[in-house]
């Protein structure tokens, strides 16, 4: 079921013409009816849950902003991706831009937001002109700017662009940054949602969450609530990258096995060249790998789905995280260790720097792991970067220190054999890898849909 | 300031000041955000100012953009060390920074980056005795299904091959000659 791309591949969509003769807008009309709390009630009814990763109930981060008189309020779009799997929002803002901007109007409106922000990645410098264009069209249509539709309400939506750092995906980071200052994450409380940016109350939402609002007021929460499963409500976006047939950006109503979206021809359509499934990142690289013998069945033995609670089931123990819905995918060819390095030289390169455990042991995390993928490990180093880790796990102002520490983490709990095989065999490890040994996939269903 | 003493000796080939057109979209630029908060116009300003005095941040150069905001030099310095996209020395004409995290590496982004090394001739973060192109590594840029892939300015260049990396720098380099 599609709910945010069911219009992605009608020609000049981008576009306001093309997006308003397809039904583009009327969520605007619909708000406008709405008093301010019944819109965010229809949130809260939908369930919501934050896009960017944390997958926060959006309705009830709505309901904590504070509103004292006189002050303005704003609500900032969180749209700098950084994450290492992660490119739906990119592809929703290249190809739908107007879909985010409708999203933004009445998510303003409910929020009484008169100025809003979208902090886009730097690097995203061509789809900052495609949003600009697009912010223009809606304006001169009269979607922006004093007086919307005769409402009384005014709103202007800005496009910021950031320069090139992941920490500033991270809410008060984000806020710093768009005050002008290093991302530097701040200390909670005071929660962003009572002083945010210029002190004044602020909503920090990801761009597929408030794109998602577009449907929601459309279709009414409550029938938004009933596509899904449990508390994993609506539809997602995930990005998947790495081994499969067809990388890109999918949608999932959150209903479908695990195992059906890497081997299915509507989704990722299996493995290039027949080669076998070692394991997989489902939610960006933050969140733990899985090898394949833990992915498709939970430790109940339950068939996994694709939502947050199976995915998440047994804990980090045997299960993993929705994330943020970067997909990446490791064949059997592809070595851990290597994988894991790259990944603690990123969360190396973008600490911030702020703590001594982030700042201090990602540094000393890659050290390691590349000494070990060079041949230069020895055994009790395996141990060091297990105690490095649990070091850092929250014991960060923000989350960064987490997504530094799991993924190393998860790549020891289950990949230990192939650590220590790094170790002990330094000069076979530099000629080929480990392989897939006992993490083996089950052999993929034969004729999934 | 050791890492930026170096550069107040440098001098600028062209004179530090935005032209008229310019200078209005500081002015918009400004306007987009509550009166005496100018500040946040800090990052867009120093994009602008990247990309108009020679794809790098030079010493006066900032202390430009700290006058134009009236701010402090230093909040300027600060802010431009910390995110990536902002040089603080100078670049080749066409700094091709080469994704390298996970996803891209999974892709072989590390046989691109070989490859761009020998035939360049130059190590990572260095540049071209022609003063054309400069290498740099960077951290996941958004493109992991389209990998490997690589930032050339304000665009990505995705699904590289050797042969895609041969023709691009032929390509940039018959328009430089122009």
């Amino acid at each position: 079921m599609k709910l945010l791309l069911q219009n992605a591949h009608i020609e000049g969509i981008r576009f306001y013409d093309a997006y308003r003769k397809n039904g583009g807008y009327q969520s605007v009309e619909k708000a406008f009816k709405m008093s301010t709390d019944a819109i965010v009630e229809e949130v809260k009814k939908s369930g919501l849950r934050g896009r960017g990763g944390a997958g926060f109930p959006t309705g009830m981060k709505w309901s904590f902003l504070a509103k004292p008189e006189g002050v303005p309020r704003h609500l900032v779009c969180n749209a700098d991706e950084s994450e290492p799997g992660t490119f739906k929002d990119r592809y929703l803002m290249e190809f739908l831009p107007h879909l985010l901007i409708e999203g933004l109007i009445v998510s303003s409106y409910a929020l009484g937001s008169n100025a809003t922000y979208i902090y886009i990645r730097g690097e995203y410098a061509w789809i900052t002109d495609i949003l600009e264009h697009a912010i223009a069209e809606a304006k001169q249509n009269g979607w922006l700017g004093k007086n919307i539709l005769g409402s009384g309400f005014d709103c202007e939506i800005y496009v910021h662009r950031g320069a090139g750092a992941y920490i500033c995906g991270e809410e008060t980071a984000l806020i710093e940054s768009l005050e002008g200052k290093r991302g530097n994450p701040r200390l909670k409380p005071p929660f962003p949602a009572i002083q945010g940016v210029w002190m004044r109350p602020t909503v920090v939402n990801n761009v597929e969450t408030l794109a998602a609002i577009v449907p929601i007021i459309n279709m009414g929460g409550e029938e938004y609530a009933k596509i899904g499963v449990g508390r994993s409500t609506g539809t997602k976006l995930l990005s998947v990258c790495g081994n499969v047939n067809k990388p890109g950006v999918y949608e999932i109503d959150m209903t479908i096995s695990v195992e059906e979206f890497i081997y299915s021809d509507k989704y990722c359509g299996g493995i290039p060249n027949g080669k076998r499934l070692k394991a997989c990142i489902p939610g960006g690289s933050s969140v733990p790998i899985v090898p394949a013998n833990l992915l498709f069945k939970t430790a109940k033995g339950e068939t996994r789905m694709m939502n947050y609670e199976s995915l998440s089931d047994g804990g980090f123990a045997t299960g993993t995280m929705m994330g943020s819905g970067g997909f990446i995918v490791l064949d059997e060819d592809q070595c851990v260790v290597r994988h894991t390095m790259t990944l603690a030289r990123f969360y190396n390169h973008e600490s911030c720097g702020q703590c001594s455990p982030c700042r201090e042991g990602t540094g000393w995390m890659y050290k390691i792991l590349k000494n070990i993928e060079n041949g230069q490990g020895k055994l009790s180093d395996i141990d060091l970067l297990w105690d490095i880790q649990r070091r850092i796990e929250g014991n960060t102002i923000c989350p960064l220190g987490d997504a530094a520490a799991w993924p190393v983490a998860a790549a020891i709990r289950h990949f230990r054999d192939e650590f220590e095989w790094h170790v002990l065999n330094p000069e076979e490890s530099q000629r080929r890898n480990y392989g897939i040994a006992h993490y083996a996939d089950p052999l993929p269903m034969v004729g999934v849909v | 300031m050791t890492v930026l003493r170096h550069l107040r000796n440098t001098k600028g080939p062209m004179s530090i000041k935005f032209s008229q057109e310019q200078l209005n979209k500081v002015q918009e630029v400004i306007a987009r955000y509550p009166e005496g908060k100018q500040k946040s116009a800090l990052i867009p300003l120093l994009h602008m100012a990247q990309d108009t005095f020679g794809g790098w941040l030079d010493a006066p150069v900032m202390d430009y953009v700290a006058e134009l905001l009236h701010i402090l030099p230093i909040e300027v310095y600060e802010v431009a060390t910390f995110y990536s996209m902002f040089n603080t020395k100078p670049v080749g004409k066409y700094l091709l920074e080469v994704c390298r995290t996970g996803p891209c590496m999974l892709n072989g982004s590390d046989e691109i980056i070989e490859y761009i090394k020998s035939k360049l001739g130059i190590n990572e973060g260095e540049t071209t005795p022609d003063g054309l192109f400069t290498l740099k590594p960077a951290e996941c840029l958004g493109a992991c299904g389209y990998a490997p892939m690589m930032q050339l300015g304000n665009n990505f260049r995705e699904h590289l091959t050797k042969e895609k990396v041969d023709a691009l720098i032929s390509e940039l380099t018959a328009k430089a000659g122009n």
